[in-house]
């Protein structure tokens, strides 16, 4: 190190006792087993965080948040600003593929049951940021201002309003009327550039520092083996530099995407318009969409729809609550019921996207 | 005079700075919490109530078709059908509430979110939709056709 460094690092660590962390640093290993390629997907979320903040914020430069210049303030950014359609385009590709690498990261974790004790809080810091994430999506979707966000937010905040005693008042709340409307709009890019982002970095915040204190988690096989046999990889510097290789790739992937396919604008919503037909909404939402097709408008005394948001709203709050009944994985011992359960799941939510998207 | 080192004394003023504290601690909470939560109620918007709309002329509306009427905020789907005769139902969907459209090929009003049917008369006949729409009354003027709600 140059003098200068060095007397500005001494100044820093004298300060701070950076000599700790570097000691802390060190000492972080991380486990090497069949199944370590799964720990990569959390960080590789944690980058696509990074560049959904920055695209974010330079969108929000040109980006107008009302009924009459939403459609025509993107048109703007894709059409006039320099670099407007590539900086777009990465924004929207990115949140798909947030969501896919955080779903993978959340079904690695559930079927390694690395939710297990003592990580329950770091699971359900996880599970609440992939339902903001939903909302980012969810929010996100309308500020184009475009035919298909349009219908998509009437029949979101819709389903919502089907739920017993609370739904109306929550489908109020987020329409900011009766109707979906320029007030809408103005509400979910509130949420979308403020609530959200606010909440979301708290628990970000939760997460990172549980997983640091903790270490990762070893799955139940790697725990069973003599601890001689057991391989590890210092954190600093070589699975760090794996981690960056990885997101060196992901962010290839993404400017291909952003180039060669960049994201559509459609044509500007209007409120008396036929919905377009074949209208779906995006990937992530598919299964549940597919599902309420096939449901039926009553089913004894109970409304279909009621039912069906009913049925979801509780099995995300058990698949949520996994860590707290699954009382066998925290005790060390194999629990294949938990696997077949995900399986389920995945296959589910896996057959029910196809067909909603051959529909 | 009580006496300051009494027990029961200090006992009295320890439950009546308890009670001040967290009864003042819920009043605050409930000052900041109930404005807020009212302002995030929207306000009621006077609205040009519309009980009738001219919806243009007969030659406009081919036989076999439908258009979408803007009656107040709420759109109307008004329907020719291949006889000529006109009837008139809210365009809101009753199942999620996108906004339905005549189908020249099935010869209903078809909604595209959830493919929801209606025959002419505005009956759910398949799909999630759980009631029929909502009519309205269509007469017809010399040449102007007007859309009006059943009262």
């Amino acid at each position: 190190m140059k003098p200068t460094l060095k007397k500005l690092y001494a100044w820093v660590d004298e300060r701070l006792e950076l000599q700790d962390l570097i000691k802390f640093m060190a000492k972080k290993y991380v486990p090497v087993h069949s199944h370590s390629i799964w720990y990569y997907f959390g960080g590789v979320s944690l980058f696509l965080f990074i560049i959904q903040v920055v695209t974010g914020i330079l969108l929000l430069m040109y980006y107008k948040g009302s009924e009459e210049l939403a459609f025509e303030s993107i048109q703007f950014i894709m059409s006039k600003v320099a670099f407007g359609w590539l900086i777009r385009s990465l924004h929207s590709w990115t949140a798909n593929l947030f969501i896919l690498t955080t779903m993978i990261h959340m079904f690695s974790v559930f079927f390694e049951k690395a939710y297990r004790k003592p990580r329950e809080l770091t699971w359900l810091t996880g599970m609440l940021m992939l339902f903001l994430l939903l909302g980012f999506g969810f929010t996100g979707y309308l500020l184009p201002w475009n035919e298909l966000a349009f219908f998509a937010t009437k029949v979101g905040t819709e389903i919502t309003g089907v739920v017993p005693i609370v739904g109306k008042p929550i489908l109020q709340f987020m329409r900011g009327g009766d109707d979906v409307t320029g007030a809408t709009l103005s509400r979910l890019f509130g949420f979308h550039v403020a609530v959200l982002p606010g909440i979301f970095t708290v628990l970000l915040g939760a997460h990172l520092l549980f997983v640091n204190r903790q270490g990762m988690s070893e799955p139940l096989h790697y725990a069973e083996t003599p601890e001689k046999e057991r391989k590890t990889m210092p954190f600093f510097p070589n699975f760090l530099l794996r981690d960056m290789l990885f997101w060196l790739i992901v962010l290839n992937v993404l400017a291909i995407l952003a180039v060669f396919f960049p994201w559509e604008l459609g044509t500007k919503a209007d409120p008396f318009a036929s919905a377009p037909a074949g209208i779906k909404p995006e990937w992530y939402f598919l299964f549940m969409f597919q599902t309420l097709k096939y449901i039926p408008a009553q089913i004894g005394f109970i409304d279909g729809e009621v039912l069906g948001v009913l049925v979801f709203g509780a099995a995300g709050f058990l698949w949520m609550m996994v860590p707290f009944w699954d009382r066998q994985s925290s005790r060390g011992e194999r629990n294949r019921f938990i696997n077949y359960i995900g399986l389920f799941v995945v296959m589910y939510i896996i057959l029910f996207t196809i067909i909603g998207w051959l529909a | 005079m009580s006496d300051i080192s009494d027990p029961h004394v200090q006992q009295d003023k320890r439950d009546f700075l308890k009670f001040a504290l967290v009864g003042g601690t819920f009043a605050w909470l409930a000052a900041v919490i109930y404005p807020v939560l009212s302002y995030l109620k929207p306000p009621k918007q006077a609205e040009v109530v519309v009980n009738s709309v001219k919806a243009g002329k007969i030659a406009d509306f081919a036989n076999d078709s439908g258009s979408i009427i803007k009656f107040g905020t709420k759109p109307v789907i008004l329907i020719r059908n291949p006889k000529g005769e006109f009837k008139a139902f809210s365009a809101v969907c009753t199942h999620l509430e996108c906004t339905v459209q005549y189908r020249k090929d099935f010869g209903m009003i078809w909604c595209a979110c959830h493919n929801g049917k209606y025959d002419l008369n505005g009956r759910n006949v398949s799909g999630p939709p759980p009631r029929p729409l909502d009519e309205f009354r269509v007469t017809v003027q010399g040449e102007e056709v007007s859309i009006s709600k059943l009262s």
